[in-house]
């Protein structure tokens, strides 16, 4: 590669990177294959794997039946048996049907196997909230499996960790479970023609700046990066962090970044009581309490079932007015 | 008085009414209102210190030919040497 | 703690004056305030005898927040307790139970804040919380430890007032322009004659002559002479003549010339000298900072001719004079070579109509070319 070139980069969306991000674990290590429902023949409910049975065949894409508890154990026999599986549940919110195949099972057999058993399994699930589907399809329970010891979760909010985090996660020998905001399929933007895995054991700061930090992940990081826009406009520099892994979560870096500037404010799509803006706000507390020159503020969903009229799905989900808002409290300039 | 004396009566006089200029880098040759921030009112506190540093007073028809450091200089000493007993 | 700017939100009482059991009267100054804008001494409104003074000296306090408390002279003091010659209430001194009460009244601190004041040697009990939330932050201790801010933060602070100011006159007043090319030539030369026979330390500027010019034709425009207030123009009949100030180093001040209706040339030059120097000094007085009922704004002494300005609120109208340049002008069926000044007026368009801004200024033409009748 010639140094003095700048890296060429081509123009292309999240979904396109995740289905870069397969063909390029199907191509390197015949142990993957992704199954779910609709993958194959439909292409995935967000056709991600469009085109992909054509490419690698029945054995390696995978349609399932409607049972999210069969295909996940399935899954995690698979991986138990040496494979390297990719489960695909539509979404988070049909997850909750295998949830006991992946707490108590996923999560839990090296535990209780004493070290002997591993399930390198993944698993990807959409989710989020914003395209009017509603009480029982538009939950944000990340915060749920990432309070799950035996789990590693991600949530990959830009192209490069869309593109990047899969085959890093198919390296770790335990399962790894990789949130997709559904709001983010069809996010554009330019990506290393060269891009390849990323590590996934850190956070990011997407945005330097001195004044208030605003910690968020996954669907969250674009309303998070247009208040800090605005509120730059008045005069405050807000620095943005994108946790990108929910479980462990990069306490260093969230502490690092609040010594700095003094003040943070959480946005979390989940709800705000007992979820996961609640332990970065404990730990922020935990760690630096005397740096702290406000009490940690959070912007998270009402306390509602997410409704499905427009306007009060709006009205439920957290805005850049309410994250504008709560930056400037911080500040004393309400 | 010699020409030294006069340049740093004028100097100290004219920095005690604008103590933020660069009077190192003070040009002899420029005019001094180009050179520093002095509007007409600060330049009559200037020719007041003049007469009470100097004891020469300074008519208004005069006050073109104290427009740069040198020609001020020049002025003060046809002047000040003039008014001396 | 009173408002001495348009967007003034708090300031610092620097030092009292006057101690309890001292006899005041309307106009006295009490105190020395530190603002963005610089020392400002504070006068009192009221005849009476000082109570108790409430803040001491060194605390950022928040517009509108008492100060002192007075009684009228012939009542007692409004608190038995209260001796004339107590000390000014400290948190510190009261019991116990009452110890969590006023550091409730003063305000919570925040942990980073609490560190910075010992970092800083900043007397927590002397603060008060600058915003809303009533909570001491980061700010606020920073904010008592440099209490004479560096240039650089006061020009910063300065340009900053200045801005809000001028964009909430842009924003809300109805501005229309109007200009006049005045021929000053003869002016000068009146005004040549008389500084001939002053001394050097009673020498009237140009500036002196053209303000009384303003406050004498205001005479016959009225409606240019007032405050908007309420949805409706008071007119004043006395002229307080603000007159912009340029500060060292950047910043604009402009206090006010009071009952310029009632000042002759040279005692309008001798109170502009004192007000110029008190500005650039710092010991401006409230009054004049809020008393001006009409502007003049000279910037004609940094090269421009004409000046287009905005109108200070809650005042109606602004008068600015440009540069003084040599003009070729028709008189007498010659051309000869004049010095002309172009005036401007740019006045608030719900108290006065272009008809009156313009007789305004025709009005000052005449005036200037009498001036030995100002």
């Amino acid at each position: 590669m010639n140094l003095n070139e700048p890296a060429a980069k081509i123009r292309t969306t999240y979904r396109e990177a995740l289905r870069m991000a397969l063909r390029e674990a199907l191509q390197r290590d015949d142990r993957v294959f992704l199954m779910g429902e609709d993958v194959g023949r439909y292409g995935g409910s967000y056709a991600v794997s469009k085109g992909l049975l054509e490419e690698f065949g029945e054995e390696r894409i995978r349609d399932t039946p409607l049972s999210e508890s069969a295909f996940v154990g399935a899954g995690i026999g698979a991986a138990l048996g040496g494979m390297r599986p990719i489960v695909e549940i539509m979404t988070v919110n049909f997850s909750l049907l295998a949830l006991d195949q992946i707490v108590n099972n996923a999560a839990t057999l090296r535990h209780m196997s004493g070290g002997q058993l591993s399930v390198p399994l993944v698993i990807r699930m959409a989710t989020g909230g914003g395209r009017q589907l509603a009480a029982q399809h538009s939950h944000s329970l990340e915060g749920w499996y990432a309070h799950i010891p035996g789990l590693r979760v991600l949530a990959p909010a830009t192209l490069e960790d869309a593109r990047g985090m899969l085959w890093t996660a198919l390296q770790d020998p335990d399962p790894v479970i990789i949130f997709e905001h559904a709001m983010l399929y069809n996010l554009e933007g330019n990506l290393a023609a060269d891009a390849g895995a990323v590590e996934i054991d850190h956070a990011a700061v997407r945005r330097a700046g001195d004044d208030v930090t605003l910690i968020t992940y996954g669907g969250s990081l674009g309303k998070a990066l247009q208040a800090a826009e605005q509120l730059a406009d008045a005069g405050i520099g807000a620095e943005v962090i994108d946790l990108r892994t929910l479980r462990p979560l990069d306490s260093n870096a969230i502490l690092a970044s609040v010594k700095k500037t003094h003040r943070a404010v959480v946005i979390d799509e989940g709800w705000k009581s007992v979820g996961l803006s609640a332990e970065v706000s404990a730990r922020i507390m935990e760690g630096a309490f005397y740096d702290l020159d406000a009490p940690v503020l959070r912007v998270c969903s009402r306390e509602v079932p997410i409704p499905y009229a427009k306007h009060m799905e709006e009205a439920a989900l957290p805005q850049v007015p309410a994250i504008v808002q709560a930056a400037r409290e911080v500040l004393h300039r309400a | 008085m010699n020409r030294d004396e006069l340049r740093r009566a004028l100097l100290e006089t004219l920095s005690d009414v604008a103590p933020e200029g660069d009077f190192d880098r003070l040009a002899p040759e420029r005019p001094l209102r180009d050179q520093l921030d002095i509007d007409s009112y600060d330049f009559l506190q200037w020719m007041v210190a003049l007469h009470e540093r100097l004891g020469i007073d300074i008519p208004e028809t005069d006050y073109p030919r104290l427009a740069t450091l040198n020609s001020a200089i020049e002025y003060l000493a046809v002047h000040v040497a003039a008014s001396q007993p | 703690m009173p408002s001495l700017g348009a967007d003034m939100e708090a300031g610092t009482l620097v030092e009292w004056l006057v101690k309890p059991g001292q006899k005041v009267k309307r106009g006295d100054v009490v105190a020395v305030v530190e603002t963005q804008k610089g020392a400002v001494e504070v006068e009192i409104w009221e005849d009476g005898v000082v109570d108790a003074l409430v803040i001491e000296p060194g605390t950022l306090v928040p517009v509108g927040e008492v100060l002192a408390t007075l009684h009228s002279e012939g009542m007692a003091a409004a608190s038995p307790a209260t001796q004339p010659t107590s000390a000014p209430r400290t948190p510190a001194a009261s019991a116990p139970p009452t110890a969590a009460a006023a550091s409730a009244e003063r305000g919570r601190i925040s942990p980073a804040a609490r560190r910075r004041a010992q970092e800083l040697g900043v007397d927590i009990s002397k603060l008060a919380p600058s915003s809303a939330d009533g909570i001491i932050s980061i700010a606020d201790v920073e904010q008592a430890a440099h209490q004479i801010a560096p240039a650089v933060n006061k020009q910063a602070a300065m340009r900053q007032a200045i801005g809000a100011a001028m964009a909430k006159s842009k924003r809300e007043i109805p501005h229309y322009y109007l200009g006049n090319s005045i021929d000053v030539t003869h002016a000068l030369g009146w005004l040549a004659q008389e500084n001939t026979k002053r001394s050097v330390k009673e020498r009237i500027l140009f500036a002196a002559v053209l303000l009384r010019a303003v406050a004498v034709a205001l005479k016959e425009t009225p409606e240019l002479n007032g405050l908007w207030i309420d949805q409706q123009f008071r007119p004043s009949t006395a002229v307080h003549l603000g007159v912009g100030i340029a500060l060292r180093g950047g910043g604009l001040v402009a206090p006010a010339i009071h009952d310029a209706q009632d000042k002759g040339v040279p005692e309008i030059m001798s109170t502009l000298a004192d007000l110029v120097q008190r500005s650039r000094s710092g010991g401006l007085r409230s009054s004049e900072l809020t008393d001006a009922t009409i502007t003049v704004t000279n910037l004609g002494e940094q090269g421009v001719e004409t000046v287009y300005g905005v109108i200070y609120p809650p005042q109606v109208a602004l008068v600015g004079f440009g540069r003084m340049v040599e003009r070729p002008w028709v008189r007498d069926d010659a051309v000869q070579i004049r010095s002309i000044v172009q005036a401007t007026l740019c006045a608030d368009h719900r108290a006065s109509v272009g008809h009156r801004g313009a007789l305004f200024l025709t009005a000052l033409e005449r005036l200037l070319q009498q001036p030995e009748r100002l």
